[in-house]
């Protein structure tokens, strides 16, 4: 399945150290955690609304964002958590934002569906599926005009290719050659309605090549070939060679919310359960003891920190202070 | 102070910005070569080149979208969209992000990114190019909105927008672009949020705002020579509204009417009639009278178009509805 980039040796993966590749998997293992507590606060009342998870698709934002500088830009979608996260912003502030405290990355206002951080380059996490891409165009529009070398990355699901404002980017970007990063998790399903059924094209990469730019699809379940597609797209971009879509297969594990078992109508508990057994966890943790980098005890402590420093952050959050309905206003204009 | 007109005021203005920051940036159809549909930034490129004046495919649910993202990396774009109509077309990126990005950051961010489009009719440009959309942003809150009636205005509330670190929805009026009048030299900074008395009077007051303040002028004039003095409050900025100067002419004159050109329901008249009852009932010696351009679409035929917008003979004869 994988077409870029070419496996063996000169890969920009090669020369990540082994402290990276340890980073990378406690990166997945952060997110995991992550959504484990954000679910768990949700059945005990502390989280409010829908929760949009992203189970199995965890090596996307270990690979993608490693790839990347503070200074570049990137949003995403509500199914974005491990992209701010791995982006580097302060995940005690962002889970007190995702349980509505003035201690929080918005203050209480944004909430787990709009999360911004502009000192990472985090312009956003977004509620409409392709609505924070233009947003990224925008910022790749910005450096192109200023002159400056930082790029832009947009993370989003393969149903964003179906909304409209998706393609007006994408020719900017394509006509004016700007440095900028479409970055697809095709997880084959738009919420619960599959490839198949919404696009004639589920070959996710080719449809930009009505853009004059170049797509590329990789195995998204892999941190390393993420890492290696997006640094080859990011040192394009930056070289002024213009933007790229790179279309990672992937798969969510879980329900496409809380309440969506996932399984049962639009999928089969088969396909999910096959899914889960190529969870990038369980790979990437295989490919950690072959090169000799851990064994099973240090697999387990990487996991285990990973949950302290979630939990950590999970008892800031608990202990922020409620937002004074005195600022209910505040924000409304700059 | 020279004598110009809208058209160029506007210019003007555009022009002091690119001069002042150098994050100042244009963008939009036909801006740049062209210079503009109605030719309000022809000149510009020539002075301020490719990366200030930019033109776009026509894709302005994409190239507002870009615009956010440019401002938040420190730019100040100046969005051109061609018609007002064409908002319609940006919705998502307007309304679910553009305004509500600074709230939904919880104030962390700044957005000065102001997009600049005309609107309004009598030009026989019927349903789609001739709609004045104000109140559909003004309802969803985040974009400051400002209008103008004279050069001066113009130029002096749009080198304010563009300076203003929240995004501002500047509308200009196709009847606009040929009135004349004095306007300061050089920098000119009207500040958003405050209405303008255009006309003192003691018996109504007409509020307005756009070109429809013109129409307010002249049937005050008509009104004056049949004895009603009529005060004329061009309210300028829409959102934030400056009720302050609203209520001092309510309170003065105790009769109260608005006049615009667009739609009558849930329109800016709606809004500032329910804000005055509210707020000032016992001031009022009438009910609030709004002349507005209906609910109906914009006709094409002229004859049908001139019946559906506001004239001086209706806002005369409400007026004097209101004091007789």
């Amino acid at each position: 399945m994988p077409q870029a980039p070419p496996s063996g040796s000169n890969r920009p993966s090669d020369s990540l150290s082994k402290d990276d590749l340890k980073g990378i998997y406690r990166q997945m293992w952060i997110l995991r955690k992550f959504e484990e507590t954000l679910l768990d606060l949700s059945k005990a009342g502390d989280l409010r609304g829908s929760l949009h998870l992203t189970e199995g698709q965890e090596a996307g934002p270990a690979g993608a964002c490693l790839a990347l500088r503070k200074d570049d830009a990137i949003t995403m979608t509500y199914r974005g958590h491990g992209y701010y996260l791995a982006k580097g912003v302060n995940i005690k502030e962002v889970l007190a934002e995702i349980i509505g405290r003035e201690n929080g990355t918005s203050r209480g206002r944004g909430g787990k569906m709009h999360v911004f951080d502009p000192e990472h380059g985090v312009l956003g996490a977004n509620g409409i599926v392709a609505g924070g891409v233009p947003t990224a165009v925008g910022a790749a529009f910005a450096s192109w005009l200023k002159g400056d070398d930082s790029v832009a990355l947009s993370a989003f699901g393969d149903g964003a290719m179906n909304q409209g404002v998706m393609h007006e980017v994408m020719n900017m970007a394509g006509l004016w050659k700007l440095p900028v990063v479409f970055y697809c998790e095709n997880n084959l399903y738009a919420e619960m309605t599959s490839l198949e059924a919404s696009s004639g094209v589920t070959e996710v990469h080719k449809r930009v090549a009505a853009y004059g730019f170049e797509g590329v699809k990789i195995d998204g379940n892999d941190p390393l070939e993420v890492f290696d597609a997006v640094t080859a797209a990011v040192e394009k971009a930056r070289a002024g060679g213009g933007p790229t879509l790179i279309e990672a297969m992937t798969y969510r594990t879980c329900g496409h919310y809380q309440l969506d078992p996932g399984f049962g109508g639009y999928r089969t508990r088969e396909e999910v359960e096959e899914w889960k057994a190529k969870s990038p966890l369980i790979r990437f943790g295989a490919v950690l003891k072959e090169k000799k980098i851990c064994k099973d005890k240090d697999l387990k402590k990487i996991e285990e920190e990973a949950a302290a420093i979630v939990a950590e952050a999970k008892e800031f959050a608990l202990a922020g202070p409620i937002p004074s309905v005195d600022g209910l206003a505040d924000g409304v204009f700059a | 102070m020279s004598e110009m007109t809208y058209s160029d005021a506007v210019k003007d203005a555009i022009r002091m910005e690119l001069r002042r920051d150098p994050d100042v940036v244009m963008f939009g159809e036909d801006i740049a070569h062209h210079g503009g549909m109605m030719q309000v930034t022809k000149g510009l490129l020539d002075e301020f080149g490719d990366k200030r004046m930019i033109d776009t495919p026509i894709s302005e649910s994409g190239f507002m979208g870009m615009g956010i993202g440019a401002a938040l990396r420190g730019l100040r774009p100046v969005v051109d969209l061609m018609f007002f109509d064409f908002a319609l077309v940006a919705m998502d990126q307007i309304q679910n992000q553009l305004a509500k990005t600074i709230y939904m950051s919880g104030g962390k961010v700044k957005v000065p990114l102001t997009i600049r489009t005309q609107g309004g009719g009598w030009k026989g440009a019927a349903a789609q190019h001739s709609q004045m959309l104000e109140a559909l942003f003004v309802h969803v809150p985040g974009l400051k909105v400002v209008t103008s009636s004279t050069p001066a205005d113009a130029k002096g509330l749009l080198q304010a927008s563009i300076q203003d670190d929240s995004p501002v929805l500047f509308i200009e009026h196709k009847q606009l672009y040929g009135v004349k009048g004095e306007v300061p030299e050089g920098d000119h900074i009207v500040p958003l949020g405050k209405a303008d008395v255009k006309r003192e009077g003691s018996d109504v007051t007409i509020f307005s705002y756009s070109y429809c303040v013109h129409l307010a002028l002249e049937a005050a004039e008509k009104l004056a020579d049949q004895g009603v003095s009529a005060e004329v409050v061009d309210l300028r900025t829409l959102n934030p509204l400056d009720f302050d100067t609203v209520a001092a002419s309510v309170s003065k004159t105790h009769r109260a009417m608005v006049v615009h050109d667009s739609y009558a329901r849930c329109g800016i008249g709606a809004d500032l009639a329910a804000q005055i009852q509210e707020k000032l009932f016992d001031e009022l010696d009438a009910p609030i009278l709004r002349v507005t351009g209906g609910d109906v679409s914009v006709p094409f035929a002229g004859e049908l178009e001139n019946a559906l917008l506001p004239n001086v003979e209706r806002i005369v004869a409400t007026a004097n509805e209101l004091v007789s």
